[in-house]
């Protein structure tokens, strides 16, 4: 590994959060962008050719070096790490509609899951995956929720943009109106 | 489309219990009445385009009855929903069929949109649960604020930082505090004083503008005493305006 993969690797290890490349820049004023894109493939590619138990992955908009997946079980048996609770089901799909709709008010949640959303809302905001980001107009001004950078971190995503596009969905292919479109195929689980 | 009609509604039941093997019935299972009649219609295999109501409405109820849900506010209100819709579907079509505006159209899109945001769901616990299987040198999910930075310090700087302070408590500063009590009697002779030049005077030509607090309270004291001895009248035409002094003609005369 060249010099600069070497710091990019000492700085990844002493972060324990994600660090976005252009904070990586600042480790070396002399990098030029190409430079420093190359020592990042090049630590990457340290870590998977050479098989390491840890490598370096892209996630909440920042380079972050994590253990594989594979030794997930052995590390939580041995109790040197735990994973973060499981989000309930009705904590997931509030946040589904948070991602894809913000900003969205509590009201409008509660209308698309069809149940009450106050209690969700305020573990969701707890756990800091969403924020208040705005006051909607009209009558009592209410709260607005969007998601927030640990939201990215949780679900390994770069950026909002890539989640699946609504049209991507396979029910977004079905027009309203079209007659005799089946739906009632088995969910994949 | 055909109106549904009433022997819909007399199935049996137990067709859509967890007895046939559709699915298990799992009293935290549904996330609410959209998943519950998202449910319901899968296992109907029914077009979501022409959901026989009746038949999905009995389902419902019963479904709600076996799960013990018939209080919770929001399935309740979904049944509402659905006997309305089917007492709408029950009602005699006017000849414009094209006119005519389909009562389950509200409830289908709500179900569609319910059904879209369950793909992001499924979408988003795949990425979670990828993510949660793999350490970070922080695994929590907050990380906290990096700490500040050990202090560097050689004896020297030990030593100077000493003899710095042993030299500042060399001279102790020590700080008097005068007693400033009030002299009511001095301003008592300042106020008769003006009072004999003028037969009416301002609060301000007692206490000049400025004045100390104490010397302030001197003089309220003094024209208050002053005024208990029937020397001098004290007159304020209106709140916070400036306090008008007389001389009081009875003390005059005295």
């Amino acid at each position: 590994m060249n010099s600069l993969a070497k710091l990019l690797e000492a700085a990844l290890f002493a972060s324990p959060r994600p660090i976005p490349t252009d904070e990586l820049a600042a480790l070396d004023a002399e990098a030029s962008p190409a430079a420093l894109q190359s020592a990042l493939d090049e630590l990457r590619e340290h870590y998977d050719v050479d098989g390491h138990g840890v490598e370096l992955v892209d996630v909440g908009g920042g380079w972050q070096v994590l253990t594989r997946p594979e030794y997930t079980e052995a590390i939580e048996r041995a109790q040197l790490a735990v994973r973060p609770t499981r989000l309930s089901p009705a904590a997931l799909e509030t946040l589904a509609i948070v991602a894809y709709r913000q900003p969205i008010g509590r009201a409008e949640i509660s209308e698309i899951r069809g149940v009450d959303v106050g209690a969700v809302i305020r573990s969701l905001h707890e756990r800091g995956l969403i924020d208040v980001v705005g006051r909607a107009e009209g009558l009592g001004r209410p709260l607005l929720y969007g998601t927030t950078p640990a939201f990215l971190e949780q679900f390994a995503l770069r950026h909002l943009e890539e989640l699946p596009r609504v049209d991507e969905l396979a029910i977004a292919l079905r027009k309203a109106g079209d007659p005799g479109v089946p739906v009632a195929e088995p969910q994949p689980a | 489309m055909d109106l549904v009609t009433a022997p819909a509604t007399a199935r049996d039941p137990a067709t859509a219990s967890p007895a046939d093997g559709t699915f298990v019935v799992d009293l935290d299972g549904f996330n609410g009445p959209l998943d519950l009649l998202l449910a319901l219609i899968r296992d109907e295999q029914v077009d979501i385009y022409d959901i026989p109501v009746a038949r999905i409405c009995g389902q419902f109820l019963s479904r709600m009855h076996e799960l013990r849900l018939n209080e919770a506010a929001e399935y309740l209100e979904m049944a509402a929903r659905l006997i309305r819709i089917k007492a709408q579907m029950l009602l005699p079509r006017k000849d414009g069929l094209d006119q005519w505006e389909d009562p389950r159209a509200e409830l289908v899109r709500r179900l569609l949109e319910y059904q879209q945001m369950r793909e992001v769901v499924d979408v988003l616990e795949k990425l979670g649960e990828d993510r949660r299987n793999r350490f970070g040198r922080s695994y929590l999910a907050q990380a906290a604020a990096p700490p500040p930075a050990p202090l560097a310090l050689s004896l020297s700087d030990l030593l100077v930082a000493v003899d710095r302070v042993l030299r500042a408590s060399r001279k102790p500063s020590i700080h008097e505090v005068i007693p400033r009590a009030l002299d009511v009697d001095g301003a008592m002779e300042t106020v008769r004083a003006v009072l004999q030049l003028r037969a009416h005077a301002r609060w301000r030509d007692v206490v000049r503008a400025g004045a100390e607090p104490w010397e302030v309270l001197s003089g309220l004291l003094a024209l208050l005493e002053l005024a208990k001895r029937s020397e001098l009248h004290l007159t304020q035409p209106r709140p916070f305006a400036d306090v008008e002094i007389r001389r009081e003609l009875a003390g005059e005369a005295a």
